[in-house]
């Protein structure tokens, strides 16, 4: 029986589970892949301590913190979350139980919906620019999106890449922080398409073109960067009280179920990012841990 | 003395058993995959080290290797020390994972994906 299992092996997750072995609680993180969305970031520049670090080290290092302090770490994929008197998490391997859950899920990385974008995974179609900028070296690439992400990865295919076009169907970048603006509208590779919806990708054995709004541009690559998605498992699952799909929490993490707290993307925070989903992690251990000893 | 003993039971136990995991480059490619995949399949984990799902996916890549037993075998392929290989078989986004039978690719599949979908996929494959 675990004190506190935590769904999810992101920042918020890490975090939880950072603070619950601080309390010396038994800790169990479920996670289907360690390190969430931001390992594949190229830099984050706003985490305190460091001026820049690559995602996957961040969670790197967030991971063998975690186990250092005697969390118990397993990849597996949750089926079910029940509730008796505690609750047991059926996963495709076991069975678990614990007193509190903390569901620390994150999002899912959207999709245009546009066709051509299954069919030519992996053949020129990427949601991964940390993994796949290399093998477009020389070559022209479009980067679909306004964010930071969007921003960041036409910033590192710029390293590679002899052109790059980076199309957004809004009027300017105001969702990005200027800091990254201002590097791309310094780079000389990157063109800009404001205003610009893309309808279809093309290409037979490889992606060979976008077809816009604004006409057909030949590319190499598509690099898909337009935010997330919500996964609602677990809200349907467990009747959770969300908000389009995120989930709804109270300034102390507790959803609307007794005993599962919620922290991270996931919830229908205001500002998703590693350090707001780390502060919320910690929350949602402090709550539990004084439910616990109640 | 014991630790001796576990020493040789560690290294009988490699002997006996079947090669699973294999690294492979440009250099031994056609041999220990396309040769090789007309006796047993091959699963070739097309991957990098910059890149962080590639890392997430190889634990799970590993694992069921050694499960299986031998039913086929995994062979990596560092992509970024063997570009020949990478561009014959047209790979822009890693990891990519294709199996081998008989020297042709027979499926693949692009991305992490979880242990259970994995699993799905070698079982429809095999």
């Amino acid at each position: 029986m675990y004190d506190i299992a935590i769904i999810g092996a992101g920042p918020a997750g890490f975090t939880a589970a950072i603070y619950a072995r601080r309390y010396r609680l038994k800790t169990l993180i479920i996670g289907e892949i360690y390190g969430g969305m931001i390992s594949e970031a190229h830099k984050v520049c706003n985490f305190p301590t460091y001026d820049s670090i690559k995602g996957y080290e961040l969670t790197q290092k967030m991971l063998q913190q975690v186990q250092n302090l005697g969390a118990e770490v397993v990849p597996e994929v949750v089926e079910d979350i029940t509730k008796d008197k505690v609750f047991t998490v059926k996963t495709n391997n076991a069975k678990y139980q614990a007193k509190k859950v903390i569901i620390a899920i994150g999002s899912k990385k959207r999709k245009l919906n546009v066709p051509g974008e299954t069919e030519l995974l992996g053949k020129g179609v990427s949601y991964c620019a940390t993994c796949d900028a290399a093998f477009f070296n020389g070559k022209t690439v479009a980067v679909i999106g306004g964010s930071n992400s969007a921003l960041t990865a036409a910033l590192l295919l710029a390293e590679y890449a002899n052109k790059v076009y980076l199309i957004y169907r809004k009027d300017n970048f105001f969702r990005a922080e200027p800091a990254w603006v201002e590097q791309v509208n310094a780079n000389d590779k990157i063109e800009i398409l404001f205003n610009t919806n893309v309808l279809e990708i093309l290409g037979k054995e490889k992606v060979e073109s976008v077809k816009t709004t604004n006409g057909l541009i030949e590319v190499n690559g598509v690099f898909v960067e337009i935010g997330s998605t919500p996964d609602v498992r677990f809200v349907e699952k467990l009747g959770l009280e969300h908000r389009d799909g995120y989930i709804v929490v109270d300034k102390f993490q507790k959803t609307n179920v007794d005993g599962i707290y919620a922290a991270g993307d996931a919830t229908d925070n205001v500002l998703k990012q590693v350090i707001t989903a780390c502060a919320e992690g910690a929350v949602a251990a402090s709550t539990a841990y004084k439910e616990m000893n109640k | 003395m014991d630790e001796l003993e576990k020493l040789r039971q560690d290294k009988m136990n490699n002997l006996m058993s079947p090669k699973v995991k294999i690294d492979v480059s440009d250099a031994n490619f056609d041999n220990e995959v396309l040769e090789q995949s007309k006796k047993v399949p091959v699963v070739v984990d097309f991957w990098a080290p910059w890149c962080m799902p590639c890392l997430m996916l190889a634990p799970i890549m590993e694992k069921l290797a050694k499960e299986y037993n031998g039913k086929f075998i995994l062979a990596k392929l560092n992509v970024d020390e063997n570009m020949y290989n990478s561009q014959r078989f047209g790979i822009s986004g890693i990891p990519a994972v294709k199996m081998f039978k008989d020297g042709n690719v027979v499926d693949e599949f692009v991305g992490a994906l979880p242990e259970p979908s994995v699993r799905e996929w070698l079982d429809k494959n095999l």
